[in-house]
């Protein structure tokens, strides 16, 4: 990946937080919730930006496994960590505002739950790459692509089965001034999980050119 | 007369008559103001929550980065240390 492009994104995310607070400030509040549905311009764009992280991880795992791509190997590896990062942002956020709103911390609705497992399948693909052996890359990216099938059926939970999350038809009916601020953040958000998966792919090209230096020693 | 004097020692302690047990827990349905949680807590922590764990993320990464790096510059000498004797 190019170095030039990890120290632009990082900008670019920093310029999108910085104003950020000052769109939601401007923000009205919600008639229901009051002031603790501003969490909602966090929460929200961090699980989108793990949404994207999980495609990411499902297609390079997908190229991975039919193509044999080393590149596409560590791009995976770089969203799954990235992945699990906005995944915990949106599991602390969540109930935070939970508490407020629906009078508990935490419940075991259809979303909170396949979150939750999503979070530890991630976590599990990570265990795999770091302790699974030889050939548990192609392992780890069988279950990339497991995690990547949970998302569709993530983001209708809400129209299929009975929770006490919102429905998925919130977001696209905003009024403008709950939504310049929501889709400023995500905005924000995407461009942070880019920045983060071009430093970690750099780190793990990194890894294979040492990997690499080293069997050169070892030959010579 | 000892009984009484073994009671009014015992009030004079400050001994609460004895109440009932509460059979179980009932919902309020409206809560007064000082018993809600307050929000603004709650939203500093959330945003404090993803700053902390954006940066911290960024330092883990550059800590391991550097990390690398120096393995990778030691390891490079020592592979053209190599290759020119």
């Amino acid at each position: 990946m190019n170095r030039r492009l990890f120290p632009v994104l990082t900008a670019l995310s920093l310029v999108f937080f910085v104003v950020a607070p000052i769109l939601i400030v401007r923000a009205p509040y919600e008639q229901e919730m009051g002031l603790i549905q501003k969490i909602f311009y966090f929460h929200f764009p961090a699980w989108m930006a793990m949404f994207l992280a999980v495609f990411v991880l499902g297609i390079a795992s997908i190229i991975f496994l039919f193509r044999r791509k080393p590149s596409a190997d560590r791009l995976a590896v770089a969203a799954a960590e990235a992945a699990i990062v906005f995944g915990l942002m949106g599991l602390i956020t969540g109930p935070l505002w939970a508490v407020k709103s629906w009078g508990v911390w935490w419940t075991w609705d259809a979303r909170t739950t396949m979150a939750s497992i999503l979070e530890l399948i991630l976590v599990a693909y990570l265990l795999l790459r770091n302790y699974g052996g030889a050939g548990s890359d192609r392992l780890a990216a069988g279950i990339g692509i497991f995690a990547m099938a949970n998302i569709p059926f993530l983001y209708v939970s809400t129209t299929i089965w009975r929770t006490i999350h919102p429905p998925t038809s919130v977001v696209p009916t905003l009024p403008v001034d709950f939504g310049l601020p929501l889709w400023w953040s995500v905005a924000g958000f995407v461009v942070l999980c880019f920045a983060f998966l071009t430093a970690r792919s750099r780190l793990e090209e990194q890894r294979a050119t040492l990997d690499q230096l080293y069997l050169a020693l070892e030959d010579d | 007369m000892g009984c009484l004097a073994v009671q009014g020692a015992t009030t004079a302690l400050g001994a609460q008559p004895q109440q009932s047990a509460q059979d179980g827990f009932l919902p309020m349905d409206d809560v007064p103001a000082e018993d809600q949680l307050p929000a603004a807590p709650l939203l500093a922590a959330a945003y404090a929550v993803v700053w902390a764990i954006a940066i911290g993320y960024l330092w883990t990464i550059w800590r391991r980065i550097g990390s690398v790096e120096r393995e990778l510059a030691d390891v490079s000498r020592r592979v053209t240390e190599r290759e020119g004797r």
